[in-house]
């Protein structure tokens, strides 16, 4: 690891967050690309979240009974309800942990 | 009319629920690189230049494991390259600002900043002065990242394994878009990203992470056709 591969790792990632938002003029884009956008938190944020609930350290499917995705619709639950991200999170976590320490034991 | 110091003050608490993964993912960052064996001030240059979280621990391990820094910097490429989705979100609020200004906020552009955010400024976009949510959101983020990633390079990771923290990842995203379930179209973009990102895990340089959203957009797209 260098300093020059960390450096342009760096300007590639500011590339990456500046573009959009100094570079582009707004009215480059049409009200039908505008109109996707809308989505786009739903579109990206999911391709975290089911690796992250799905897939194991290794890369591979856990098991239907995995307490992550136990803990994963707890938090969906709580989180449609409650509609708060603090709730959500710690009912996800609380509930993950209550399996593998207590159940799993 | 809402102050400056108050809407960057929101931006602020807005982010503070996911503190409870950025932090102990920071410690973790941290931890990994000076495992790696890398030099704790390269490890936390990363966190200084780079700033970005998953991109941080691929471009350290992929090094680590011999990879050449051109697959490294291309991974990092493809990871942040969502982050062009969110600036051109959010360049509907910043489009005032001075160039300058847009150089300045655009290093803060992080997905937590970035989701609530847009949350916020949906709801109030008749304010004027939006840009210090973002800025307050984008600023407290980068303050605890910095600080944890810190400790994890200084005191090694001091957080057990078996409380499987890294689960707190995929819950604050959860969090972040738990409230769209109640629009149906949405869910469906959903289940196309999120299905994509398990068929594409393990496609080169993780792209999964940019061909997931790019799939589930192409399908917004052929949906609003039909909706017509």
């Amino acid at each position: 690891m260098t300093w020059i591969s960390i450096i342009l790792s760096g300007v590639v990632t500011y590339f990456s967050r500046m573009a959009m938002i100094a570079l582009i003029d707004r009215e480059m884009l049409g009200t039908k690309v505008k109109e996707v956008l809308n989505y786009v938190p739903a579109a990206v944020f999911p391709s975290i979240i089911f690796p992250g609930v799905f897939f194991n350290d290794f890369g591979f499917f856990v098991e239907i009974t995995d307490p992550k995705i136990y803990g994963a619709f707890v938090a969906l639950v709580v989180g449609f309800y409650s509609r708060n991200v603090i709730a959500t999170i710690v009912s996800g976590l609380l509930s993950y942990w209550f399996i593998i320490f207590f159940l799993l034991r | 009319m809402l102050s400056k110091s108050k809407i960057f003050l929101k931006g602020t608490t807005d982010v503070l629920p996911h503190m409870l993964s950025v932090v102990p993912f920071g410690i973790i960052t941290g931890a990994i690189g000076v495992e790696f064996g890398f030099d704790p001030l390269l490890v936390y240059a990363t966190s200084l230049i780079i700033f970005g979280g998953a991109s941080q621990i691929i471009f350290m391990q992929l090094l680590s494991g011999g990879a050449s820094s051109l697959v490294a910097i291309t991974s990092v490429g493809v990871i942040n390259s969502r982050h062009l989705l969110y600036g051109a979100v959010l360049s509907e609020y910043l489009e005032k600002l001075s160039f300058l200004k847009k150089l300045f906020i655009s290093y803060f552009i992080v997905d937590q900043g970035f989701a609530e955010s847009n949350n916020y400024l949906k709801k109030n976009n008749t304010e004027i002065n939006l840009h210090y949510h973002v800025l307050g959101g984008g600023v407290t983020l980068w303050i605890f990242w910095q600080i944890s990633t810190l400790s994890g390079i200084v005191l090694g990771s001091f957080i057990p394994e078996q409380l499987g923290l890294k689960f707190a990842i995929p819950l604050t995203f959860l969090a972040i878009v738990v409230n769209d379930i109640r629009k149906l179209d949405h869910v469906f973009v959903m289940l196309v990203s999120g299905f994509a990102s398990l068929i594409l895990f393990d496609a080169p340089f993780k792209s999964y992470i940019i061909l997931s959203p790019i799939l589930a957009l192409i399908s917004v797209f052929i949906m609003l056709r039909f909706k017509k």
